[in-house]
């Protein structure tokens, strides 16, 4: 009766391990799959909530300028920085604009501002809707004939698909402000020449595939806000858990949607 | 038309391997003020959201008005709902809008009335609940248990629905203010003339509030009769909750069990 010494039995318990891992991820993916697609259907179909979306739109789009703002700005401070640091070793410091425009545009802008508006907005939207579902505000919805995944969700999600971009597209050019004050007033550049060398290199191209990642980051962030609170255990541990997953999630997937976009965008 | 509002026919549900409706018969007459007793975890709150439509059953049949309602489409289940009010045992009141749209939330979103109007309703449904025009304007985490839950029943019955649905109405009151939740529940229903239903477990309530009392026990309705047989129902499991006793063929059952 030694179970340790048995590999059959051994080999059985890590099958059952891995089997149960594996069919765990697929129902997973199947119930957000549902959701989103949930979402889409009722995103186009009637009952609108107009003064909810203003709402969103508002809490996600303009109380995150703020913290957005400050990311890009000091973000775009510290790659001139260190970009000059670097390049004066092989005498290129001139390239200093030039990098300090790509970096935010296609990589910086919308990906720390994905994970800013993880930290900040998926994490409420998993509270805010985790509690109501725990109050049993959501049934408390569906009793008074309202459909809760279009008064709660789709305003939530067509808000950060819409403002992440805009939002994405202000700190392109608060980024851009933080190198050029670093390349002027520390790294002694002329303020027209470090402007001219931005303009002149920055293509369309490089601006677009930043906001097209911004979009997609900010359809992560609120799916997985509004998918975790919807979805969330019973009590404050259930919205505690809803809370940190919708954040892990969706800054997981940002990483992940961030390479293969880089990827496709840019083959 | 059927002579019963609501009308439930071996209704299962499951919960991984726990069987917590495991089918449950119950009739309530139109008209009428039903009670389904039972402890916690006998299948009380899952009876009400399968009827409610917030779960599905695994198998068995509910019928509204002798229309069966398992398996309905979304747009179908809205119309049923139109029917229904509830007051949750939490009061579910949403925090983030004031008292007066709380309860004219249905008027304004689901009947689509315009909101000056839907205001002077929940101000009427309000005063019908003993609550002045001041609370309107307050949001809900400014009152006190008892006021959230007149302001629940307030919206519960905003839309005049034909069937209130009542989950534990008085837990969590002082003594006083159940009294008082017990009263308007009475009155509302009556003004009304809907077909109630309430699940609890306070006795004082039941008294009050019930023509009919079902007993729920381990997913199965046990015993079900007027509230005038309650007393004298000769079910040991009745007796034993109605009493309040510790020692009693449902303890006994749940200490094998464990």
């Amino acid at each position: 009766m030694n179970m340790k010494l048995n590999p059959l039995i051994w080999t059985q318990g890590l099958c059952q391990t891995i089997g149960a891992m594996v069919l765990n991820v697929f129902s997973l993916v199947g119930v957000l799959s549902i959701f989103v697609f949930d979402t889409i259907r009722h995103t186009f179909t009637p009952p609108w909530y107009p003064s909810k979306l203003l709402a969103q739109f508002i809490s996600i789009g303009f109380y995150s300028l703020a913290v957005i703002g400050m990311t890009a700005l000091f973000s775009g401070m510290v790659i001139a920085l260190q970009s000059y640091t670097g390049f004066s070793r092989f005498n290129a410091e001139g390239a200093v604009a030039n990098v300090v425009v790509l970096t935010i545009t296609r990589e910086l802008a919308p990906v720390l501002a994905g994970l800013m508006l993880a930290a900040r907005v998926g994490a409420s939207i998993a509270a805010e809707i985790g509690t109501m579902r725990v109050t049993e505000q959501i049934d408390a919805l569906r009793t008074l004939n309202v459909n809760p995944m279009k008064y709660l969700v789709v305003p939530r999600v067509l808000a950060g698909l819409i403002m992440l971009p805009i939002l994405v597209f202000i700190a392109d050019i608060i980024g851009v402000l933080g190198g050029w004050l670093v390349g002027v007033y520390v790294l002694d550049f002329s303020s027209a020449g470090y402007l001219r060398q931005t303009l002149d290199f920055v293509t369309f191209n490089d601006v677009s595939s930043g906001l097209i990642k911004a979009a997609v980051f900010g359809l992560i962030v609120t799916i997985m806000g509004c998918y975790n609170g919807y979805n969330s255990g019973r009590g404050a541990q259930g919205v505690g858990r809803a809370t940190t997953n919708a954040v892990v999630s969706s800054a997981i997937l940002i990483l992940i949607f961030n390479y293969i976009l880089t990827q496709v965008l840019f083959a | 038309m059927s002579d019963y509002k609501i009308e439930m026919t071996n209704v299962c549900k499951t919960f991984g391997t726990k069987h917590v409706l495991d089918g449950v018969d119950l009739k309530v007459q139109r008209g009428t003020s039903m009670v389904l007793l039972g402890g916690s975890g006998s299948g009380k709150s899952v009876t009400l959201k399968c009827i409610l439509g917030l779960m599905q059953p695994d198998s068995g049949s509910i019928k509204i008005d002798g229309q069966e309602i398992t398996g309905l489409n979304e747009k179908q289940r809205d119309e049923q709902m139109t029917k229904f009010g509830m007051l949750f045992q939490g009061g579910a009141l949403f925090d983030s809008i004031p008292v007066w749209e709380n309860v004219a939330f249905g008027l304004i979103h689901s009947e689509n009335m315009d909101k000056e109007d839907a205001r002077i309703i929940a101000i009427e449904k309000l005063k019908a609940v003993g609550l002045g025009a001041k609370v309107a304007d307050l949001y809900p985490a400014e009152l006190s248990g008892g006021m959230q839950k007149r302001v629940s029943l307030a919206r519960a019955i905003a839309t005049n629905p034909e069937i209130i649905f009542f989950d534990e109405p008085t837990t969590g009151l002082d003594p006083i203010m159940a009294d008082v939740i017990n009263d308007l529940i009475v009155q509302c229903v009556k003004d009304l003339g809907a077909t109630a239903l309430t699940i609890t477990h306070d006795m004082a309530s039941a008294r009050k509030i019930a023509d009919h009392v079902s007993m729920i026990y381990e997913g199965k309705i046990i015993w079900s009769d007027t509230i005038a047989k309650l007393d004298n129902s000769e079910n040991p499991y009745v007796d034993q909750f109605i009493h309040g006793r510790a020692y009693g063929p449902i303890t006994k059952h749940a200490n094998m069990a464990g």
